[in-house]
């Protein structure tokens, strides 16, 4: 399905109306910062969650970096980065048979277990 | 499966309300065009610094120097969480960035127009901000999943920038009667330049509506437009100023307001380059870009040579 999306939203102007008066640059052969993954605590006793990504030179920079792009506004009193190459992802092709094995075990949950009323503190 | 198979797999989940990420299937038209928008946001985002920019200076007062300067340096930050977003659908940062150096990419064109006085400040955060707000607010609903995330946290910082045009606005509209044209000017400029950036009618649009039906978009553009008129038209009262349109009128059948005709000519204008300051944005960027290569060249080598160190000691 290769349908050509000709309704222009905001935020969406085809390349087709291209700019024809700007001065033309060529890809810079620049070697580039790579890319890391953010956490941040967002309180004492919480987990670290994923905020997002950004590039940096190191893992120094990427704190910095980190502390200005996503905790503004107080979001967060520790940060983790780790370099987005060092992440290993299950593949969603395989959820089914990666997860699924465990829905038809419902004894692993506790309502499973019929109980008399009476019975307290359980 | 087959694509057909895959097609409908795809479908069935956007139809289900589930997000798509950035390792699922996805049609190859679907990914290019939130590569598109999400990119074009991205940009959109940075050139909008430079309006603002060019006030942070000649600010009235501390306080509000203080406010736009944290207003750009969010800016900045909505610009990365959404190349971030972009480049989990398979580009490079490097290539969306020459894009819009190029001239190759795009970005929104209201950011062609100039800022000539302090008053343009208060009424770009408060037409122009208004106006992405509603996109964006829609766009926290979006089927890809990264996109909706980083609207998400856009959202929640952006209502900042929106309220304090307004104040800006109103400070004005209480002021010396030269204040007070000065605010009306704005207004005037900002008006209609803000209508255009909901994009073309939706009448304009042959094709059937993939982006509705693939749920990146959830309202169209003149239903946006029509919100944002309707907002608008009646938050104007408070600073007791008019809009520059002589059509604009509550139509009670509706339950809207009805309103005049945009300048098409003109937005294609700015759209194909040749607005008040599509050269000077462009260059501002260009100039900017080259003048930092030295500096993450430097950041690149330092790291480098400190890994190298490290290695040296461990061997």
């Amino acid at each position: 399905m290769n349908t050509a999306i000709k309704k222009y939203y905001y935020g969406d102007i085809p390349d087709g109306a291209a700019d024809n008066n700007s001065e033309k640059k060529s890809s810079t052969a620049e070697s580039t910062w790579p890319l890391w993954e953010v956490f941040i605590r967002s309180k004492q006793g919480l987990d670290h969650k994923h905020a997002g990504s950004l590039h940096a030179a190191d893992a120094e920079m990427a704190i910095q970096n980190a502390r200005d792009v996503y905790t503004r506004r107080q979001e967060g009193i520790s940060l983790w980065v780790v370099e987005s190459k060092y992440i290993h992802a299950s593949n969603p092709d395989d959820a089914e048979m990666f997860y699924e094995p465990a829905s038809d075990k419902v004894y692993r949950h506790p309502t499973f277990y019929d109980l008399p009323d009476e019975l307290k503190h359980m | 499966m087959s694509i057909h198979d895959l097609e409908k797999a795809f479908q069935d989940k956007i139809d289900k309300e589930i997000k798509i990420e950035p390792k699922d299937w996805m049609p190859e038209a679907y990914r290019k065009t939130n590569l598109r928008q999400i990119s074009q946001h991205a940009h959109s985002e940075i050139v909008g610094m430079l309006p603002e920019g060019n006030w942070i200076s000649r600010a009235p007062s501390l306080k509000r120097k203080a406010i736009l300067i944290a207003k750009v340096q969010d800016e900045a930050g909505h610009g990365l969480y959404l190349y971030s977003a972009a480049e989990t659908l398979g580009t490079s940062r490097e290539q969306m960035v020459d894009d819009l150096l190029s001239g190759k990419a795009k970005y929104s064109s209201i950011f062609n127009y100039p800022t000539l006085t302090w008053a343009d400040m208060g009424a770009v955060g408060w037409l122009v901000d208004g106006a992405a707000i509603l996109n964006q607010v829609m766009l926290c609903r979006t089927s890809y999943g990264p996109y909706a995330r980083a609207m998400v946290r856009i959202c929640k910082e952006e209502s900042f920038h929106q309220r304090q045009g307004f104040e800006t606005l109103l400070v004005l509209s209480k002021g010396t009667q030269e204040q007070r044209d000065m605010c009306q000017e704005a207004i005037n400029r900002w008006w209609w330049p803000s209508l255009m950036m909901f994009g073309p009618k939706d009448s304009e649009s042959t094709n059937s509506d993939q982006s509705m039906k693939w749920k990146i978009k959830r309202k169209t553009n003149d239903e946006l437009r029509q919100n944002f008129v309707d907002m608008i038209a009646e938050q104007i009262k408070l600073l007791g100023m008019t809009l520059p349109d002589k059509d604009l009128k509550w139509n009670e059948e509706r339950k809207h307001y009805d309103f005049g005709e945009i300048n098409w000519e003109e937005f294609w204008n700015v759209v194909k380059g040749n607005g008040p300051c599509n050269k000077q944005r462009l260059a501002a960027r260009n100039k900017a870009h080259d003048e930092g290569a030295w500096v993450r060249a430097a950041a690149l080598a330092y790291a480098e040579k400190r890994k190298n160190k490290l290695n040296i000691k461990a061997a």
